[in-house]
C-alpha cells in the first residue's frame, strides 16, 4: 500500500506535467493530495457498500454502517480519543463554528474572555469575533515576538486571567510553520477554568496527536489536509462538554424520538450528525490514517524534518529572499515555511514559479491580523507533504532566482 | 498565456516605473480602491481642470500586473476629457472580460492593450482591473463634485 521509497509515486496528481514542466507541489497546507490507496478506499465503497448508514436493516445498510462507525473509531484511535468524542463534520472550519454556536455563545457573558494568539487562520479567528460580538465577550489577542514567531511566556500568563472562559489556539501556524506550545497554552487555561480550543488542522498531518495526552476541550483538523478527501472533517470535544450542547443542525439520524411538538435528540457525537452524512469521506479519511500509519511517524517526521532544514538553509543562502517570522533560522518549522522575494509582490513570483510547474500559495493565508502585525501585505507559502523531495525543494530554489530576472529586476 | 508574454518588456517597464507613481499636491479627487483577496490597495488621485483631467497618478501596493496596469492607465488618462477617460475605461474592462476590441479601441488604449492576455488568466484578471475599477469610482466623485 506504500510505496516507501518512492512514495510520491503512490499520488497519481503528481505524475502530471503542468506547463511542461515536472509538477512539483508545495501547496499541501491548503490541501494535501491523495494516494491511490485513499482513492481505491472511496471507490471501493461507493461501489460495494454505499448504502445510507443507521438507517436500513438489509446487508448493505450494515456494511455502509460498519464503514462509517469503523472510520470514527480509527479517527478516535488517530488522535487520542474515545470513539464517541469524534463527531464528523465537513471541515476544522465547520467544527470550530460548532463549538462556537453549540458551547461558546452560551457560555460566554459581557466581562469575559476569550484569548486567541494574533496568528491564527480565519477560521480560528472570525467565529471568537462572532462569539464576542453575541455575547459583550471581550476577544483577546496573545501577540507574538516579531522576532522569533512565538508567543512569550509572560504573555500567556497576563492574557489568560480569571476573565478568560476560552482559549482557542493552532498547533501549528499555517504561515509561520512554527509549533505553539500547547501543554503551557493548557495548563494556563486550566489554571483560570477556562475551555481549551485546539486547531490541529496543521499539526495532524505532520506529528502525532493526542487530545487525551495534551488534556485539550475541543479540537478540530480536516481530512483533506492529511491525504483524505475534502469534504469531511472531525471535531473532538471532552465528553462531558459534548454531552451539555445543544445540536447544530436538525433533521434526520441526531434524534431520539420526534413527537408532534418536540424531540428528543440523539446522544453526541450523533447529535451533531444532522441528515446523511459524508459517509465515502470518513471512509476516505479512516483510508489516509491507515496509509500514515503505514509510512510511521518516525518515517515522516525525520523526513519531513530533512527536507524542511534543506528548504529553509537554501531559502537563507538565496540572495534577497527573506523568511517570515526569522530570527532564529535553526526553528524548527512543521511543514510550513513562508518568504518574500524583494521588490516582488507574492503573486507575481506564484504565477512565474507555476510556469516551471511549481506550485506554492501566495497572499495572506486567511490570516490578515497576523500579516498587519508582521507589517507583510502577502507572501510566498511553501509547504510540504509526505511526497515531497529533495528535487522537489531543489527544483524551488534553482527558480527562485528567475522571479527577479522575470520582472526585470538586477540578481 | 506564456509567461513571457504576461511579464513582457512593456509590461515590467511599466511595473517598475516610479513616474505615475506619486503623491499629487491638491488632488480634485482622490480614491482608494481595494482588492480584499490579495491584499492590493491603491489610491488614485486626479486633478481635473475645465473638464479636462490634467494629472493622475497613483500609490499603494500591488503585484507587478496591478502596478503596470495603473502606470498605463494614468499615462492614457492625461489630458482626456471626464468622458473620454469613461469610456477608456469600459473598453478596457471589456477587454479583460474577454471581448475582442476594435483596431480603433486597441489603438487608444495605448500600452494598456498588451495587458490583453490576462484575460486569459481568471486568477491575475482582479489585479488587472483595480486601477480602472478604482477610475471608474473616482470619475462617479468628479460628477457629484
Amino acid at each position: 500500500m506504500v510505496n516507501i521509497k518512492n512514495i510520491s509515486d503512490d499520488f497519481p496528481i503528481l505524475a502530471q506535467k503542468i506547463n511542461g514542466h515536472r509538477f512539483v507541489y508545495l501547496d499541501s497546507a491548503a490541501t494535501s493530495m491523495r494516494p491511490n490507496f485513499v482513492l481505491d478506499r472511496i471507490d471501493a465503497f461507493y461501489k460495494s457498500s454505499a448504502a445510507n448508514p443507521h438507517r436500513g436493516v438489509y446487508a448493505l445498510a450494515e456494511r455502509a454502517t460498519a464503514a462509517y462507525e469503523g472510520a470514527r473509531a480509527a479517527v478516535a484511535r488517530f488522535v487520542g480519543a474515545d470513539t464517541d468524542e469524534i463527531v464528523f463534520t465537513r471541515n476544522a472550519s465547520e467544527s470550530l463554528n460548532i463549538v462556537m454556536y453549540c458551547h461558546a455563545q452560551y457560555a460566554l457573558k459581557p466581562g469575559d474572555s476569550v484569548v486567541i494568539p494574533i496568528s491564527e487562520h480565519h477560521s480560528n479567528l472570525v467565529p471568537w469575533q462572532i462569539a464576542a460580538a453575541k455575547t459583550g465577550a471581550e476577544l483577546r489577542y496573545l501577540y507574538t515576538d516579531a522576532e522569533t514567531g512565538l508567543i512569550p511566556d509572560s504573555e500567556i500568563e497576563r492574557k489568560i486571567d480569571k476573565t478568560t472562559k476560552i482559549v482557542a489556539f493552532a498547533h501549528v501556524s499555517n504561515v509561520l510553520g512554527l509549533r505553539f506550545p500547547a501543554e503551557k497554552l493548557v495548563a494556563r487555561a486550566r489554571c483560570v477554568g477556562a475551555v481549551t480550543v485546539l486547531d490541529a488542522a496543521q499539526s495532524v498531518p505532520h506529528f502525532p496527536v493526542d487530545f487525551h495526552g495534551l488534556d485539550v476541550d475541543f479540537a478540530a483538523f480536516s481530512a483533506h489536509k492529511m491525504y483524505g478527501p475534502m469534504g469531511i472533517g472531525v471535531l473532538y470535544g471532552r465528553r462531558e462538554l459534548l454531552e451539555k450542547m445543544p445540536p447544530f443542525l436538525f433533521g434526520g439520524d441526531m434524534i431520539e424520538y420526534v413527537r408532534e411538538q418536540d424531540t428528543d435528540f440523539a446522544a453526541p457525537p450523533h447529535r451533531f450528525e444532522a441528515g446523511t452524512q459524508n459517509a465515502g469521506g470518513a471512509v476516505g479519511l479512516a483510508a489516509a490514517v491507515e496509509y500514515i500509519g503505514a509510512i510511521g511517524w518516525a518515517n515522516i517526521e525525520s523526513r519531513e524534518a530533512a527536507l524542511m532544514r534543506r528548504l529553509t538553509a537554501g531559502l537563507a543562502e538565496q540572495k534577497r529572499v527573506s523568511v517570515i517570522g526569522d530570527a532564529d533560522p535553526g526553528a524548527r518549522r512543521y511543514g510550513v515555511v513562508s518568504f518574500n522575494i524583494e521588490d516582488v509582490h507574492s503573486h507575481d513570483a506564484a504565477t512565474i514559479l507555476d510556469s516551471f510547474g511549481i506550485a506554492i500559495r501566495a497572499g495572506a493565508h486567511c490570516a490578515h491580523p497576523l500579516l498587519d502585525y508582521l507589517g507583510v501585505k502577502a507572501s510566498c507559502r511553501a509547504s510540504l507533504g509526505v511526497y515531497s523531495t529533495e528535487q522537489d525543494i531543489d527544483r524551488l530554489l534553482e527558480c527562485i532566482p528567475q522571479v527577479r530576472r522575470k520582472l526585470g529586476y538586477g540578481d | 498565456m506564456e509567461i513571457d508574454a504576461l511579464y513582457s518588456e512593456i509590461i515590467t517597464e511599466h511595473s517598475r516605473s516610479s513616474r505615475n507613481r506619486r503623491r499629487m499636491e491638491n488632488p480634485t479627487v482622490s480614491r482608494q480602491g481595494v482588492n480584499p483577496s490579495c491584499g492590493d490597495e491603491l489610491t488614485l488621485e486626479l486633478r481635473e481642470d475645465g473638464g479636462v483631467i490634467t494629472d493622475a497618478s497613483f500609490t499603494g501596493e500591488g503585484c507587478a500586473i496591478s502596478k503596470a496596469s495603473a502606470s498605463m492607465m494614468t499615462d492614457i488618462i492625461r489630458g482626456k476629457s471626464r468622458t473620454e477617460a469613461a469610456r477608456l475605461c469600459s473598453a478596457f474592462l471589456g477587454m479583460i472580460k474577454g471581448e475582442q476590441p476594435d483596431a480603433e479601441t486597441l489603438d487608444a488604449l495605448e500600452d494598456a492593450a498588451a495587458l490583453q492576455g490576462v484575460s486569459k488568466m481568471p486568477a491575475r484578471v482582479k489585479c488587472a482591473v483595480l486601477p480602472w475599477h478604482t477610475l471608474k469610482s473616482a470619475i462617479e466623485d468628479l460628477k457629484d463634485q
